[in-house]
């Protein structure tokens, strides 16, 4: 079944079986192997990628489902050439070890602090409670976050006033 | 493991879809957000040979509030529940409880006509439906009809749906301001599934409980309406000692199994304490 839909902002055209999931498509048919794959059934959250805006796990949407869609990966969200002011927090913090759940993390990070620059950690939590890590212990991925929420727009108390 | 192979159609039409999952003779699954879908197919635990994708068709977007209460469509997505702007006035419990759905990435999928066609015990939409005695509208071969909540969830997994049968909208009856509610869940991890959860809203006349309505969730085979507790509330003014009748009705009133998630004797006292947590919430919250 041919799917055309854009992914990082190039249009990707692709014959493939119904039952492919949008997570193996990206990483086989795509070569983008920026998303993980960890449990395959919608638990771990490795393959979260945005799809027109929103973060959703790649291993629960079919391929054939993206079709028409924008679909950003982490390989969308980075640069050869320098690191991205998330991905230079994540550095700065040691929000990782392994770096298996850290493409999802950061696909999530993204489309929070893209909605909800001015998040608190109490909801930055809440949304990253849908990614297992299970080097890190969270507290340097949430601490990484929040430090990360300036380059996103984030006003803090202090700044607000006059 | 990777899914099964099937076959794939996404027609514009709903009569188009109702044909289609007739015409395979219950060998064809919907799928909507496939939030709970696609795990069924990863563990092949479902194996249809037609997915037919309502993906394309708009009408099952709709959220309509009105003064006769509140309907969503089949396909209107969790995000679209918590994001609305007058949904939390209109229907506060059934916001409350989508708060509890699933995580981030899956409630920018998942839709509520999925969950209630899934029909997962532990799920929290099956129980405000029929704790809200909410009605679920289909469509079939035969044409349209309405299911009660009550009539509705069977078993676990199993509904009153017939295998031609599509969910169009959920209706949820009218909603008085002053209607006092509590939605309590607990699991191990935020947005995992419940262990045990309760759903409970009452209306008062001269600071009495009336018509109270009291559900649980994730301690059986579907959710409960638990009418010994609202029999303990109706026509009292709720304050502690309810609160602790309430509570010992409750645990007395339920029969869960164990799992490997809890014991039948942790989950029937938690089902005591998400009762009792849920009517404090209700009755301390402040008057309007």
């Amino acid at each position: 079944m041919r799917v055309r839909f854009k992914v990082n902002g190039t249009e990707a055209d692709v014959d493939v079986e119904p039952r492919l999931t949008l997570a193996d498509c990206l990483r086989h048919r795509l070569r983008l192997t920026g998303t993980h794959v960890g449990c395959e059934h919608g638990v771990c959250g490795a393959c979260t990628v945005i799809v027109d805006g929103a973060a959703v796990r790649a291993c629960l949407m079919l391929a054939v489902q993206a079709e028409g869609a924008e679909v950003v990966t982490v390989e969308g969200l980075s640069h050869d050439d320098h690191l991205t002011p998330l991905q230079a927090s994540f550095r700065k913090h040691h929000a990782l070890q392994c770096g298996f759940c850290t493409p999802g993390m950061i696909t999530t990070a993204h489309a929070l602090l893209s909605e909800e620059p001015d998040c608190d950690a109490d909801r930055v939590r809440e949304v990253l409670s849908g990614n297992l890590c299970r080097c890190t212990g969270y507290i340097s991925i949430v601490e990484a976050v929040l430090d990360a929420r300036a380059a996103y727009g984030y006003e803090s108390e202090a700044a607000k006033k006059p | 493991m990777k899914l099964p192979p099937f076959d794939y159609a996404c027609p514009t039409a709903l009569a188009d879809a109702v044909a289609l999952l007739a015409a395979h003779d219950g060998e064809a699954k919907v799928i909507a957000g496939g939030q709970s879908l696609v795990p069924m197919l990863a563990f092949r635990l479902a194996a249809p040979s037609l997915l037919i994708d309502l993906r394309k068709l708009d009408e099952l977007r709709k959220i309509d509030i009105a003064a006769s209460g509140v309907t969503l469509g089949a396909m209107v997505r969790w995000c679209e529940i918590l994001n609305h702007a007058t949904l939390r006035s209109a229907n506060p419990l059934l916001v409350a409880a989508v708060e509890h759905v699933a995580h981030y990435q899956i409630r920018n999928r998942g839709t509520i006509g999925g969950s209630i066609a899934h029909a997962d015990p532990a799920a929290e939409m099956p129980g405000v439906a029929l704790t809200c005695e909410a009605e679920i509208a289909v469509v079939g071969t035969a044409g349209p009809r309405t299911i009660n909540a009550e009539n509705f969830f069977l078993g676990p997994l199993t509904t009153a749906l017939a295998p031609d049968e599509i969910i169009i909208e959920i209706r949820f009856p009218a909603w008085p301001a002053a209607r006092r509610f509590g939605f309590r869940e607990f699991a191990r991890r935020r947005g995992d599934f419940a262990m045990a959860a309760a759903a409970l809203w009452y209306d008062e006349e001269a600071r009495l409980a009336r018509d109270a309505h009291v559900g649980v969730i994730g301690i059986g085979d579907r959710p409960q309406r638990l009418t010994a507790v609202e029999a303990v509330l109706n026509g009292r003014a709720i304050d502690e000692s309810v609160i602790a009748q309430a509570e010992a009705a409750a645990a007395a009133a339920v029969d869960p199994q164990s799992d490997i998630h809890a014991s039948a004797d942790y989950r029937r006292a938690l089902t005591g304490v998400m009762v009792e947590r849920a009517l404090r919430g209700a009755a301390n919250a402040p008057r309007g």
